[in-house]
């Protein structure tokens, strides 16, 4: 119990005092994970999306290894990822195994699935009829793929929080690509797991304190938007 | 004018034939009802009319134009609004729900405001401007959805069973308001109903649907009067329809040998011809006694089995050896101080007997 008072302790010490190493990791932390997030929003709603308005032979199957997708292990992403990377793998030649961008592709890769998945869904929940009352009311093809997309704003928002809730918390796959390198590649995660291994169970407790905080700023200023948008 | 044509037209799903229609026309400025139980095609047909369906094979022709390019059928889309069952409004205010297919026009910002006041002004919600679609009650939804699709200042527009999950007071009022908007506005107005009373109050011409196919079409009239088999008959609302077979005809007036009894009807089929007679129970007059003198050929004594008590009338089964519906007032049916196991009168006019072949 006294460690854990000691660590919460330390956390707010940590915290006020800006500490610039902690400062440094969580800021890295927000960098990787929010850019990870956007470009799996990216992707994630456009083929989405598009599964969701096509209708093709296999379709069920499509969706079945995308829902597979929403539960990837990171450690098996960062598994892969790493033997892509590996100086004599298939993208050796970019040179990127234990840098900052290693850990975006495969948190990416995490998180593209979740948005992939939730973002299907919703677009397969709205009334089947819509698309055919927004093409009635002269719409493009196109047009009407951006109507519904932003008819599916708020189910999109929570897809947003589970891509981010998923790989800022991760850290199976960042520490396997990214090598937890001082001042370089170390992440919240990382640098918890490795202050855990050393016993300095404080500093532990602080980064995991701040990687909760962390996690609950971005989620509440994402659902103050959500709530926004649908006040009932 | 024809406003729309399709011909020998075929849709399928999943390798079904759900439609096959050889040819129905759209005549401009009227309003045509496409009639039919559950299943029958309507809504397929009437989104195929409007583009928004692929067809398996046909022609459809908007304003004597083939639609048979993207190009053609985008601009026929933009000059036919379709109103759908369900109000399928976007999750923002009544004006931005207004508003969309005029933008989708790229109209300037003053005449896209015109317009949706205008047409906001129509369905007299003004008020509900700029309330968020989500929070309007069903009645107000479903008219925010005509002003959408009115606003866009159609040349057809396309209702899909508008008026269902309507309480029965907001049906009444939506349903004539769209009546003098259409006769004010004289747009074309292909509606798909299954609704006798909303037919006969809306449409001028009926096509009857069954099995994706065309049984019947033609003025309300026609088909409410004259249907021309035993389905359009139960469909429409004519309630008697007896099995007889013609034993005389001279000059147009026909006896017909109905369960033993003789109805005389107007027509011309040959003695011997099996045929149904079909009786709209508004046209059976109901009486105490056997008057004196009257002008209706068809004079039975009957006896009331049975009394149904509907919304503002009494719908009577009669027993005059066949079977007989007739509806009559509430202050009649007092008048007359008539329950069931009465005996009564029950008359009818030759000219109220519409008389179909029948093949057994």
């Amino acid at each position: 119990m006294e460690l854990i008072i000691q660590g919460v302790i330390k956390a707010f010490e940590l915290i006020i005092s800006f500490d610039p190493e902690v400062m440094g990791i969580t800021w890295l932390s927000l960098k990787i994970s929010g850019t990870a997030t956007f470009i799996s929003l990216f992707i994630g709603v456009s083929i989405g999306t598009i599964v969701a308005l096509t209708n093709f032979s296999g379709k069920r199957l499509v969706i079945s290894i995308i829902n597979t997708g929403m539960g990837l292990p990171p450690v098996v992403v960062g598994l892969f990822v790493t033997i892509l990377i590996w100086r004599s793998g298939p993208l050796g030649f970019l040179e990127i195994l234990y840098t900052p961008y290693a850990m975006i592709i495969a948190q990416a890769i995490i998180a593209t699935p979740i948005v992939m998945g939730i973002s299907l869904a919703s677009i397969q929940n709205l009334p089947p009829n819509l698309r055919l009352q927004i093409l009635s009311l002269g719409a493009s093809r196109m047009q009407m793929v951006w109507v519904l997309i932003k008819e599916s704003k708020l189910p999109l928002l929570a897809a947003v929080m589970a891509g981010f809730g998923g790989v800022i918390s991760e850290v199976g796959a960042s520490i396997m690509v990214g090598g937890n390198i001082k001042g370089y590649s170390r992440v919240l995660t990382t640098a918890t797991v490795m202050e855990t291994g050393k016993g300095n169970f404080d500093i532990a407790i602080a980064l995991g304190v701040i990687l909760l905080i962390l996690a609950f700023l971005v989620n509440l200023l994402l659902t103050q938007v959500q709530q926004r948008q649908h006040p009932r | 004018m024809n406003i729309l044509t399709v011909q020998n037209l075929i849709v399928k799903r999943s390798g079904v034939t759900v439609l096959d229609i050889s040819e129905l026309t759209v005549e401009k400025g009227r309003i045509l009802a496409l009639i039919g139980p559950n299943g029958a095609g309507k809504s397929t047909l009437l989104l195929t009319m409007a583009g928004l369906l692929k067809t398996s094979q046909g022609k459809i022709y908007y304003q004597e134009v083939p639609i048979d390019s993207s190009a053609s059928r985008s601009a026929m889309r933009r000059s036919i609004s379709v109103v759908f069952q369900e109000p399928l409004l976007l999750n923002t205010s009544v004006y931005k729900n207004i508003a969309l297919g005029l933008k989708f026009r790229h109209l300037t910002g003053s005449e896209i405001e015109k317009s949706v006041e205008e047409s906001l002004d129509y369905f007299g919600i003004s008020s509900l401007a700029t309330r968020s679609a989500k929070t309007l009650s069903g009645g107000e939804a479903k008219r925010v959805s005509l002003a959408r699709a009115f606003a866009l200042k159609p040349e057809v527009i396309m209702m899909d069973e508008a008026f269902n999950s309507l309480d029965p007071p907001t049906r009444e009022t939506l349903m004539d308001d769209l009546r003098n908007i259409l006769e004010k506005t004289k747009i074309t107005a292909v509606l798909a109903l299954h609704d006798r009373e909303e037919t006969l109050r809306l449409a001028q011409n009926v096509t009857v649907m069954a099995e994706g196919k065309i049984i019947q079409s033609g003025t309300t009239a026609e088909i409410f009067n004259q249907p021309d088999s035993e389905f359009v008959a139960n469909f429409v609302g004519t309630e008697t329809i007896l099995e007889g077979n013609v034993k005389r005809c001279n000059a147009g007036l026909m006896e017909i040998s109905v369960d033993g009894k003789i109805i005389e009807a107007v027509g011309n089929f040959l003695p011997g011809q099996n045929v149904y007679c079909c009786i709209r129970p508004e046209n059976i007059t109901v009486l105490p006694a056997i008057a004196e003198k009257t002008s209706a050929r068809n004079v039975f004594e009957a006896k009331i089995q049975k009394i149904i008590r509907q919304a503002f009338f009494y719908k009577m089964i009669l027993d005059c050896g066949f079977l007989v519906v007739a509806y009559i007032t509430v202050s009649s049916c007092d008048e007359l101080g008539i329950c069931e196991g009465s005996m009564v009168v029950v008359s009818f006019k030759a000219t109220a007997v519409h008389v179909m072949r029948r093949e057994k």
